[in-house]
């Protein structure tokens, strides 16, 4: 006969000595579990509530302006860095870990209205209401020197005086030409104190200017007679434009799918649009409940962060119709800028009370290094919290946000008008002799028309 | 070991056909290299193939969702990359099963005119190594009564409890005595609770919880004097039966008492708990079997198994497969999702156990027989036998977990033989691991307690966690009960009371007529109901003659528009 019985010697299933790593010997099959489902749900809870208990996002405040941040700007070369200027003239550079000021560049004698850093880190641009362009030198070496206790002021390398104020500033990727947004779309060269191009199309103001990160030469703005337009410096007439009912405060194109770009609006969306395609909207983004001020995208461009006239910062997914994320404190007031840090990890708010607010992208993210064994558990929590996310219990955990007072109500506020005008709606349909009454979809339904 | 385990997972990831580098594909194609297999590997893939397919099937667990009846374009693209995903990693399961496992499986075979039925403990003590023929003893303590055994979950530990209060704690890989106690109470069960520094014990009164060094922790007044004690691992409850057929769960954790049910079936020690769900099956002496749950009070499953009385009960460890065994000389396998017999046995026994793989000990007098189902159909046939001396009597059979071993309390003391191929021979450290230091025990229970299941979620079937509920077709009322619900109303109505009117408005006739308001307040809504429902049944009448009219009228029927 032949017999074999399961054996095990000690010495092959142990470790030999204390300094040895303890050996884990896995057998995946399903009978030696049981009721994995319930395992994983009662995991997918736990992962949820201590998703909760971690979640702090405010890093914190930097302190120093006397006056509402109007704008800022990223440096993509130094990822510790931002820019911020202000409505007294004041533009600072900041060292976001230590959160103080690095250098001082005082000169506006106005609003600063826009700042723009070139795509090689070694120039900002700056604009304001004394209708000055200025550039001033912020290469590495200028940076890194600096001392962070004596307040260094920079001179300007440059100072461009223009016929009227400017409202917007955007700088080429890799090029050397930026543009500026006021009574018209002007485009400049570095070295020129004339602009090299002139864009004018419509009879109102341009408030926002965005140029395009694939496409060196094309450019997106935004006016106030409620319109879209996209220009392209090699024609010299202006490409398309789109009319909306309300006017977009903001444009970012998306880094990863540079065609993509969404627009905050004033009716408190953002609408996402296909630049080849700006008769429907891709996607209408709902969360807010006052005019949205400023958009940016992430550079994984798989997110966008906005800051609104509402008081709170909200986090979106580029195709998600609803915010994953609500940022708000008591003392940050209207805000007027945001930036998401090139890193992907941060997100940076400038608001009405003078403070520029450092929050995390990922509210219950670990800082720092984390070890591999920690990152699998957090990817593995993460993976089991989703796979679960729809079930009641875990659903009202993971959706429970803090809503201050007023956008709680203002939110609601909002639920029943349009539910009233939904419901009215569809009893004129239903009334009416059928096809008479087509809804429109709420996509198109917000533009007027497309103009070529 | 790294860069090993770095090509290898390369080599998965890629295609089907190990060793087939041309057939390296990019890692979001599905796996569909049929086309490019030539055809002299043809014949030797299919074999290889089949095995693969037949573990895939295992680490799939259920069928691919249908996703035709999607519409959203977005969830279905999403759910196909899930899907695919799934099918690899079941693939990559396989093929580790295949190749990687340490361990291989024991067998007994038997060469030539031998049946392996006959074959006798001490043969095989002759062919195998010298440590596992240390695994066969008896142990004789005649005094003490008969024994009955418990195992920890990594088969490391044995608490064995004497019916004359003798409870001895052994380390069955070293066969070292840790603790023995004298209770001098009568004890008639014994149960491990989540790892070996608790277990507990059914005494005379009232069942005690005890610690490794043999320290009465609890008692457990509340439960009475308990017949059988099981505990359920995930959920951390301890089920006992008493004399007086009281179910009762206890969370071990919080000390919380979770049920307390009457069985109302009377008196019973036949008492299993199913480890695939959760449930606490019981075996009557009326020849029922109830399936019970922590948050009913009426059972989930009653069946009428044999015309006696149930004598044992045994549940096969994929949940499944049920082994009872009735006063009549059977034994019954049911299959547990149809509630149907699969196969009956004309075998004697008195108890009942399963192993890990499968394989049916069945326990009478002082002889043991062991069924297998070869072929994997569940169709049990005798596989061995023991007998023991004619004096013993054999009062629980319990394979030991991970190991070829069966361990057989009998009134002489307690007993250990070897049954090759019955212990899971592959471990994984993170279920149980038979060789736990003191550390990686704290670490386990700390876990497991965070993955402690809430009693809510024993149900029969355990994979409809996480499913959508079917919405329940609603009755509708009948006409009786229509009336009844008019009639509390109306009562109801009647039966307010009104506020004591003063200065001349409190007259008879002004309360008489608020009192009628009332009432055909109540009785509107039916009314109301009853009007709808007369309308919808003319309508309907109404559609019928239409068919019946004659020929010359059909040109004054009125047409539907269109």
């Amino acid at each position: 006969m032949k017999v074999k019985v399961i054996s095990r010697s000690t010495g092959e299933f142990t470790r030999e000595r204390s300094q040895d790593l303890q050996r884990v010997f896995r057998n995946f099959d399903p009978t030696l579990r049981s009721q994995e489902k319930a395992v994983e749900y009662v995991r997918a809870l736990n992962a949820a509530k201590l998703d909760k208990i971690f979640a702090r996002p405010f890093i914190g405040a930097m302190d120093g302006h006397r006056d509402s941040i109007k704008c800022m700007a990223k440096n993509p070369n130094y990822l510790k860095a931002i820019f911020s200027g202000s409505d007294d003239g004041d533009i600072r550079l900041w060292d976001m870990a230590s959160r103080r000021t690095v250098c001082q560049f005082p000169g506006h004698q106005g609003a600063v209205q826009g700042l723009t850093v070139s795509t090689d880190g070694s120039i900002l641009v700056s604009c304001g209401s004394d209708c000055t362009v200025r550039l001033w030198n912020v290469s590495d070496a200028n940076v890194a020197d600096s001392d962070y206790l004596s307040d260094n002021s920079a001179k300007p390398q440059a100072v461009y005086v223009w016929k009227n104020a400017f409202r917007a500033v955007d700088h080429q990727w890799d090029g050397d030409l930026f543009a500026t947004a006021g009574a018209q779309v002007d485009v400049w060269n570095h070295n020129r104190s004339q602009p090299v191009n002139t864009f004018d199309w419509g009879s109102d103001t341009t408030i926002s200017i965005r140029f395009n990160p694939g496409e060196p030469n094309i450019l997106a703005t935004s006016a106030n007679d409620r319109s879209i337009t996209l220009y392209d410096l090699r024609m010299s007439s202006p490409a398309r434009k789109v009319i909306m009912r309300t006017k977009t405060n903001s444009i970012a194109w998306n880094p990863m799918e540079p065609m993509n770009f969404t627009a905050a609006n004033e009716d408190c969306n953002c609408y996402s649009y296909d630049a080849r395609k700006l008769e429907e909207a891709k996607c209408v983004h709902k969360d807010h409940v006052s005019a949205v001020m400023d958009i940016d995208f992430s550079p994984t461009g798989r997110e966008f962060v906005t800051g609104s006239y509402d008081r709170t910062v909200r986090i979106f997914q580029y195709n998600g119709g609803h915010s994953r994320e609500i940022y708000h404190t008591k003392r940050m007031q209207r805000v007027f800028c945001v930036k998401y840090s090139c890193d992907a990890s941060y997100v940076i708010s400038g608001s009405d009370d003078t403070n520029l607010r450092l929050w995390k992208a990922k509210a219950s993210e670990q800082l720092g290094v984390v070890l591999p064994r920690e990152r699998k558990k957090h990817e593995y929590l993460e993976a089991v919290k989703n796979r679960y996310k729809h079930l009641p219990e875990v659903k009202r955990i993971v959706r429970h946000r803090h809503l201050p007072k007023p956008v709680y109500k203002a939110a609601n506020l909002r639920r029943t008008m349009i539910e009233a005008e939904r419901r009215k709606e569809q009893r004129r349909k239903a009334h009416s002799a059928p096809g008479s009454i087509m809804t429109e979809p709420v996509r198109k339904r917000r533009i007027i028309k497309e103009v070529e | 070991m790294a860069a090993f385990w770095n090509s290898f997972d390369s080599e998965i990831s890629g295609c089907d056909c190990l060793g087939d580098s041309h057939l390296r594909q990019a890692p979001g194609d599905s796996i569909a290299s049929v086309p490019y297999i030539s055809v002299t590997m043809a014949a030797k893939k299919e074999n290889s193939d089949d095995e693969v397919d037949e573990k895939v099937k295992k680490y799939l667990r259920g069928e691919a969702a249908n996703l035709e009846g999607v519409k959203d374009k977005k969830l279905k693209g999403q759910l196909a990359v899930r899907e695919d995903l799934y099918g690899k990693s079941a693939k990559t399961a396989a093929k580790i099963e295949k190749w990687l496992l340490p361990s291989e499986g024991g067998y007994l075979e038997a060469e030539g005119i031998e049946k392996t039925w006959r074959i006798k403990q001490e043969s095989i003590a002759r062919e195998v190594d010298i440590l596992s023929s240390r695994n066969q003893y008896d142990i004789v303590l005649p005094e003490l009564g008969p024994y009955t055994l418990d195992f920890t979950s990594n088969g490391r530990y044995m608490a064995a409890a004497g019916r004359k209060g003798h409870l001895a704690i052994v380390d069955m890989k070293t066969l070292n005595l840790i603790k023995e106690i004298q209770v001098r109470e009568t004890v008639r069960d014994v149960a491990y609770l989540h790892n070996e520094l608790f277990f507990a014990a059914a005494q005379k009164k009232y069942p005690y919880i005890y610690n490794r060094e043999g320290t009465e922790l609890h008692c457990l007044k509340e439960h009475g004097p308990v017949l059988r004690l099981q505990f359920l691992k995930n959920h951390f409850l301890l089920a006992s039966i008493n004399k007086f057929g009281q179910l009762r769960y206890q969370d071990v954790t919080m000390g919380e008492m979770i049920g307390n049910f009457r069985t109302g079936l009377g008196r019973t020690d036949v008492m299993q708990v199913n480890p695939f769900n959760g449930v606490v099956a019981l075996g009557h002496s009326s020849g029922t079997v109830t399936m019970w749950k922590p948050t009913s009070s009426v059972p989930l499953v009653k069946m009428l198994c044999h015309p006696g009385p149930v004598s044992s009960l045994a549940f096969h460890p994929n949940g499944h497969l049920m082994a009872t065994s009735g006063r009549e000389n059977k034994i019954k396998i049911w299959d547990l999702r149809k509630f149907e017999v699969i196969q009956t046995l004309p075998c004697h026994a008195k108890t009942l156990n399963f192993s890990q793989k499968g394989l049916l000990a069945a326990g009478t007098g002082s002889f043991i027989q062991i069924l297998a189902d070869f072929s994997g159909s569940q169709n049990y046939s005798s596989y061995m036998t023991h007998s023991m001396a004619k004096g013993y009597q054999v009062g629980k059979v319990l394979f030991r977990p991970y190991e070829d071993i069966l361990g057989i309390g009998h009134s002489m003391g307690w007993s250990s033989i070897l049954i090759p191929g019955s212990g899971e021979p592959n471990f994984d450290s993170w279920v149980a691991n038979p060789f736990e230091t003191s550390k990686q025990r704290r670490e386990k229970e700390v876990h497991s307690l965070l993955d402690k299941l809430p009693p809510e979620t024993i149900m029969l079937d355990p994979t409809k966690v996480g499913t959508v509920r079917v919405p329940q077709k609603k009755e509708k009322p009948t006409k009786k009960d229509v009336e009844a619900e008019m009639e509390a109303a109306i009562e109801t109505a009647k039966d307010t009371e009104f506020k004591k009117k003063t200065k001349g408005r409190n007259k008879p006739s002004k309360r008489a007529k608020k009192r009628r308001e009332m009432i055909d307040k109540a009785k509107r809504p039916f009314l109301e109901q009853q009007t709808q429902e007369h309308e919808t049944s003319r309508k309907k009448q109404k559609t019928n003659p239409e068919t019946e009219m004659p020929k010359s009228l059909q040109r004054f029927v009125r047409q539907k528009a269109t």
